[in-house]
């Protein structure tokens, strides 16, 4: 007979706040927090500022004053960091486990099934994270992806697991827990059906679970049935394995502050095309054509929201031949702003889409299309440059000096781990 | 010809003439990475500030590789958090208690508390100790 099926989810802590303090260990047990681009909103905050009552998605100055009053350390997001301290936390589970799908940069399922002593392993595992990369994590375990998901959330909130819950293991437990989480916090159940469910006194996760299958199919649909399935303990999604190949890419920015002079806007725009283009570099991709969009605000001076054709302009332009040169993709988006812009509009975002992607190595070429050994001697020098002195130490014209339209990361911690310059001191 | 197929056309340029006698023998160039890190994923690396490590050859200015999946030892020279500050030391065994020593005998021995979890931060794997075109080094203090 076939294993039954066993998964674990593996959560980091508050994972942004954790990177913060792999390389600051005087901030372990204090108070902190980190803001989304731009400095607006509180988007994580460690253990000690959410017992003091720091809410999630708070704007910044709205908080300022509990701040202040308690000393919370406030960062920048440093996405650069993230994304490595992700790639190091999610290549060890890698290494050390059968199988894992990546869900998100701090989330990953991981395919216990066969082993025997689930929770055993998921703590030896715990500790290698902690102990390679610095990141806590939590680990719940049990017979579907949805239920791992719940015991994830049991384990975080009790520290008696000692960070580590296997519902396979213990029926009684898993009634527990199933009596205990509310229904809006299981696996796929949105808003809307939260409300719904509450209506008809489905509060619960195990209402959910005990509910009439005719009834959750008619309301919610097969993904609603599959997940009152999972509930039971009878998996409806396998882990999966194959990542898609990218094949789109997209960068943008919100601006620091309301944007309406030409040359801000096509500095910007050629910054980010720039930030694709090394991109594309970076995973051996090539694209045909750019597009790049110009957002206004939303909402007119009321609090109408404006149709979609007033606030945000669009165009596509080709790059002529598959390509990952700066150069032609620079000069392509910096064309496009020109015909977008329009004067005396307050604009707010811009960014570019590179919409279609293939490959370097198996890109068609046209029959006329020169071989450009030298552009990707240029272009390896300039990834060389950025990746020892930063994005900052040379960039072009078209980006402007000035900047200022950037992002506001007043707080940004260094990249630790990506930047010879800026990794951690030590004193001996 | 089907939608999916596509041709490649390499842009290699082709050689007339004798074929080079190395041709055979080509091998990947040294890469330092495999030989200096062995776990790429738990390693970090960090500058090293100030002059108690010279008499273990490591000075001010030197880069260390620091491996976290190595588990600390009596001998390993070790990243420490202490008092919260990353500081770089030998671990030492002196009668049945741990100890982190200077290798410099203006130095201190500092006791170590065998109760925090999280006071070693990493074995130290190697130090690169630039004699020429030392890159620059913004100098960001782990607690500023």
């Amino acid at each position: 007979m076939k294993n039954p099926t066993l998964f674990g989810l593996v959560d980091c802590n508050n994972f942004y706040c954790s990177c913060e303090r792999v390389f600051q260990p005087s901030l372990e047990g204090f108070p902190i927090v980190v803001l989304s681009n731009n400095d607006g909103c509180i988007i994580a905050r460690s253990n000690e500022a959410k017992a003091l009552g720091v809410e999630m998605g708070t704007p910044y100055f709205k908080a300022r004053g509990l701040i202040e009053q308690h000393g919370i350390k406030v960062f920048s997001s440093n996405y650069t960091l993230y994304g490595d301290m992700s790639a190091r936390v999610m290549s060890v589970l890698a290494e050390s486990s059968p199988d894992i799908e990546v869900y998100s940069i701090d989330e990953s399922f991981v395919d216990l099934t066969g082993i025997p002593d689930g929770d055993g392993f998921a703590r030896i595992l715990r500790r290698k994270v902690r102990q390679w990369t610095g990141i806590p994590v939590c680990i719940g375990i049990a017979q579907t992806k949805t239920l791992a998901k719940l015991a994830n959330r049991v384990a975080k909130k009790a520290p008696k697991t000692g960070g580590v819950l296997d519902l396979s293991a213990n029926p009684a437990w898993l009634e527990k827990a199933l009596a205990k989480v509310d229904v809006d916090d299981v696996w796929g159940i949105g808003h809307r059906w939260a409300a719904m469910l509450h209506d008809r006194g489905i509060h619960k996760a195990a209402h959910l679970r005990d509910a009439e299958d005719g009834w959750v199919r008619k309301r919610m649909g097969v993904i609603g049935h599959r997940t009152a399935m999972e509930l039971r303990g009878i998996s409806c999604w396998p882990l999966e394995r194959n990542v898609p190949d990218k094949k789109s890419c997209c960068v943008s920015r919100a601006f620091g502050q309301v944007v309406t002079e030409l040359s801000a806007v096509r500095e910007a725009v050629a910054s980010h095309a720039a930030r694709a283009a090394q991109k594309l570099r970076r995973d051996g991709l090539v694209a045909s054509h750019i597009t790049v969009f110009l957002m206004t605000d939303r909402f007119d001076n009321g609090d109408q929201v404006l149709p979609r054709s007033d606030y945000e302009s669009a165009a596509t332009a080709e790059l002529g031949g598959w390509t990952a040169d700066s150069r032609r993709l620079v000069g392509a988006a910096t064309a496009v702003v020109e015909r977008l812009f329009r004067p005396g509009r307050d604009y707010k975002k811009a960014g570019v889409i590179l919409p279609f992607l293939e490959s370097d190595a198996c890109a068609p070429r046209g029959l006329f299309d020169r071989p450009e050994p030298k552009s990707k001697n240029l272009m390896a020098a300039l990834d060389a440059i950025h990746a020892q002195y930063g994005r900052r130490s040379i960039h072009f014209a078209a980006e402007g000096t000035k900047k200022a339209w950037e992002m506001k990361q007043e707080l940004r911690s260094p990249r630790y781990t990506t930047c010879l310059s800026d990794v951690p001191n030590v004193r001996c | 010809m089907s939608p999916g197929l596509k041709l490649i056309l390499v842009d290699e340029t082709v050689q007339a003439g004798f074929p080079s006698p190395a041709g055979d023998y080509l091998e990947g160039r040294i890469d330092l990475n495999e030989h200096l890190i062995q776990h790429p994923s738990a390693t970090f690396l960090v500058w090293v500030s100030g002059d108690s490590m010279v008499d273990a050859g490591i000075f001010d200015g030197d880069l260390l590789v620091v491996d976290r999946s190595i588990q600390a030892a009596p001998g390993h020279i070790v990243v420490a958090a202490i008092d919260g500050e990353l500081t770089l030391k030998r671990l030492a065994r002196r009668g049945n208690r741990m100890v982190l020593q200077a290798e410099n005998d203006a130095y201190p021995v500092i006791e170590v508390d065998e109760n925090s979890e999280t006071l070693i931060w990493g074995v130290a794997t190697s130090a690169i100790h630039w004699l020429a075109g030392q890159p620059p080094r913004t100098g960001t203090m782990a607690a500023e």
